[in-house]
């Protein structure tokens, strides 16, 4: 891609710490040119403060970095990237109100005068595109793009940028399954080129399929660098927690024989979604499976009443919610936990109790006031129940790792005791203790009567979770797969018969 | 608020060193105004006397009062800019009113008006989705508009006969304050277990931080948003009684520009502009703040002419101090 030779890196003692708290403690490591370098841990093993540290978005307390032998200091984004160092973090940083000609050539555009000369701008993008292998519109507002689009952007811009070296921080989490097929092939054609990639991800597959050597880090310190042939996902696992822990999903109790069904859809219609009809009965767990805008979010919205419906009916024990809203559901015993923590679940700068307090306010209180001592039980026990682990639960919920702030997302609406349990990415960003955590919860739910629909991209969790899986393709049931079926097959259903033709 | 029966994981001296921060960043700013107060104790001989404290607190009601209505508006993430002009419009109100009826009725009404002036430019601002900033600064014009039409431009009374009864809150009450200060103290007293206690009080929070959590989790967030401008206009009213109470009159123009005072003394108070925290006692602490250094320059002989420079820079040092420490507990 670029010209010039990757620089091997060596990072020797690094460390930092948050207010007297060690998050990253004395890392060596050694990367060669034209690596690809797998990073993984469990959350707030300190990979994304690491890899940050090499892109110069925040400052080491101790220690150095050498490029091919010669100290550098990386104290800001500006140095990184004047060292060819590109991080493409977890939350992007495209600018939404921009097309993506514009993000990939940010503060880089070139000029003649003074004035932005977007023609040279046009050229350099379409080689960019070719050698990349994307379809991407150089005018398109970044905003409106897919996520698995607005991703290719950032890589656009780091090669924009002459980039050799591009740290990527769980870069698939948010992808559909041949989306990261196409992000990892790009990955084996960019090393293939000299560029040193270094991979953060929880899914070790992934990292074992495409890294050349892996870094296991544990609690802020560096546990072992292993040569991906030569390693396994347990043997990683179990250097990242310590031990080596049963990764198997927990099954599903069967459903009992004329368990009633609960929650029921007839036609649902709305944007994306088009003509969803489901049952499920108490007990079940049915997952919902399809590529990313096959309306699979947008449908669990629609039965939760987030959006309305412009036409067809939800269902809660036969009786069809009218003024159908979160409220008027919620009322009729459906809860959702929702896909993003963020941005629809958690108010981040308020504490964890009130945050599980806040769907069922109104169950705890005299007259105006919230009955406190109540509530302290309330939330108390369903933390335990869940084994929400917070340092200090009076801290804004933002300062927990994302596997306690996920189960304290659980805890919020478990407190209101739902027949029916929307989830929407259970285990996204989570990391591999509280995700076997939050798969043994969703089936003890389902086995205590509660009816369950999940929705997940990861096949495999989706499949082992499920009763049954229903496949959704551009809004619109394709098919229904009991438990045990491959994910092959699940796969195959959602591209439908056009496989591997892009969205 | 405590749940000591979640787990706790981190090793003990982490906990306190963040805590510490906590700390800092929560009462960082009751140790300024601690500062202030003993810096002029010692520097003058009048500061310390009950006149003067007197006077203080008195000073302080109005301004504490809109900060009041601006902190409850900034925490569940909207800003009221309407403040000064539905106090002038709410106390026009309240005199023209008096003026047929009586001066306690005429009071009544003046807060009713500042009710409904509040859940007018709630209902705007929530149902045309337009930013709040925005919304409500439209509306303050339209208010101002409408103070000028109902007085002509001109300045209204009570009628001669009321007029010392009109002057009832400048009068000395409980422990030789003011009417004004008690009245203050009260509202400030009740509207912070309002939002410290009740569970519209949980909401409010949660809407400032999250709107769209707090909508999928079953909470009506437009009519938080009309309640909270509800309070900010009694809050206004109330003020401007005041204002009309100690001038003997009341205009178009009273207390032109203070909404923006009132978010200066929220912020320096430590309430984050970015909604989902703060607190009503950190309003009163910041219009004491502001308050103080005005009566710092009188007593200490200082020209005045600095005043305004020193007040900028205290809003400055305030918000600078919070992102600083906000940053360092991340």
């Amino acid at each position: 891609m670029s010209s010039q030779k990757a620089p091997s890196i060596a990072v020797r003692g690094v460390g930092k710490s948050y207010s007297g708290v060690s998050v990253l403690h004395d890392i060596d490591l050694d990367i060669a040119p034209g690596e690809v370098h797998g990073l993984v841990g469990e959350n707030g093993a300190g990979k994304s403060t690491l890899l940050k540290i090499l892109g110069g978005a925040i400052k080491a307390d101790a220690g150095g970095l050498s490029f091919d032998g010669e100290q550098v200091t990386v104290g800001s984004p500006r140095d990184a990237i004047k060292h060819g160092i590109s991080l493409i973090s977890q939350e992007g940083a495209l600018v939404p109100a921009l097309s993506v000609l514009d993000n990939v050539f940010l503060a880089r555009w070139s000029h003649r005068g003074g004035l932005v000369s977007a023609r040279a701008d046009r050229k350099r993008l379409a080689g960019l595109i070719e050698t990349t292998g994307f379809t991407v519109d150089p005018d398109a507002r970044v905003d409106g793009l897919p996520i698995g689009v607005q991703q290719q952007v950032e890589i656009l811009r780091s090669l924009a940028r002459g980039a050799r070296v591009i740290a990527m921080d769980e870069p698939t989490a948010v992808l559909a399954e041949h989306e990261k097929e196409n992000l990892l092939a790009l990955i084996r054609t960019l090393a293939a080129g000299g560029t040193t990639i270094i991979l953060v991800s929880h899914f070790l597959e992934e990292v074992l399929s495409v890294a050349d050597r892996i870094t296991v880090l544990r609690d802020g310190a560096l546990i072992r660098t292993l040569t991906a042939g030569e390693t396994s996902p347990r043997e990683l696992v179990g250097h990242m927690v310590g031990r080596e822990i049963d990764v198997l999903y927990p099954d599903p109790q069967p459903v009992p024989d004329g368990a009633p069904v609960v929650l029921a859809a007839r036609g649902l219609r709305r944007g994306l979604v088009n003509g969803v009809d489901l049952e499920v009965r108490a007990g079940e767990i049915l997952g919902i499976a399809g590529l990313v805008g096959s309306g699979r979010t947008e449908t669990l919205r629609l039965l939760f009443g987030a959006d309305r419906a412009t036409d067809g009916v939800v269902e809660v024990d036969g009786v069809t919610l009218a003024q159908h809203s979160p409220r008027t559901a919620m009322a009729a015993g459906v809860a959702l936990v929702p896909e993003s923590r963020k941005e629809q679940g958690l108010v981040m700068q308020r504490s964890v109790a009130e945050n599980v307090a806040l769907s069922s306010l109104s169950g705890r209180r005299t007259g105006p006031f919230v009955k406190r001592p109540a509530e302290k039980t309330a939330v108390g026990e369903i933390a335990k129940s869940v084994d929400i682990r917070a340092a200090d639960p009076e801290a804004p919920i933002e300062t927990l790792s994302g596997g306690n702030q996920q189960k304290a997302l659980f805890a919020k609406w478990l407190l209101r005791k739902p027949k029916v349990l929307l989830i929407d990415e259970p285990t996204r960003g989570v990391d591999v203790a509280a995700k076997t955590q939050i798969h043994h919860l969703i089936t003890g739910l389902a086995a205590d009567g509660m009816a369950v629909v999940c929705v997940s991209s990861e096949i495999e969790e989706l499949l082992a979770l499920s009763h049954r899986v229903l496949v959704l393709r551009h809004g619109e049931p394709v098919g229904e797969y009991p438990r045990g079926t491959s994910p092959e097959v699940v796969i195959a259903a959602a591209f439908g018969s056009h496989e591997g033709e892009p969205r | 608020m405590s749940v000591d029966t979640l787990p706790k994981t981190a090793a003990p001296e982490a906990g306190n060193m963040s805590r510490l921060a906590f700390r800092m960043r929560d009462y960082g700013i009751v140790a300024a105004l601690v500062i202030i107060v003993i810096a002029l104790s010692v520097s003058t001989d009048t500061f310390l006397t009950s006149g003067n404290l007197v006077n203080l607190l008195d000073q302080t009601a109005v301004i504490g009062l809109l900060a009041t209505g601006a902190t409850i508006c900034i925490i569940s993430g909207v800003f009221d800019l309407t403040a000064s002009a539905t106090l002038a419009l709410s106390a026009i109100i309240g005199v023209q009113v008096g003026r047929v009826t009586d001066v306690y009725v005429g009071m009544l009404a003046a807060v009713v008006a500042g009710a409904l002036l509040g859940f007018v430019t709630g209902t705007v601002v929530v149902r045309s989705g337009v930013n709040s900033f925005v919304g409500t600064l439209a509306t303050s014009m339209v208010y101002r508009g409408l103070a000028v039409m109902v007085t002509g431009g001109a300045i209204v009374y009570p009628l001669t006969a009321s007029a010392e009864t009109f002057g009832m809150l400048t009068w000395p009450s409980l422990f030789g304050l003011t009417s004004a200060t008690i009245m203050f103290v009260v509202v400030v007293a009740i509207l912070a277990v309002v939002v410290s206690r009740t569970t519209f009080g949980r909401r409010l929070y949660a809407v400032g931080g999250n709107a769209e959590a707090a909508r999928l989790s079953g909470i009506r967030v437009g009519s938080i948003h009309v309640t909270a401008f509800m309070i900010s206009g009694v809050c206004s009213a109330l003020a401007g009684l005041i204002l009309a109470s100690r001038a003997g009159s009341a205009q178009s123009t009273m207390a032109s520009g203070m909404e923006l005072t009132a978010i200066a003394a929220a912020v320096v108070g430590g309430t984050s502009i970015l909604g989902g925290e703060g607190a009503v006692w950190r309003a009163l602490v910041g219009a004491l703040l502001l308050t103080l250094i005005g009566n710092g320059f009188n007593l200490l002989g200082w020209d005045t002419i600095y005043q305004q420079v020193l007040q900028g820079l205290l809003i400055l040092f305030a918000v600078t101090m919070d992102r600083w420490l906000r940053k360092r507990t991340r």
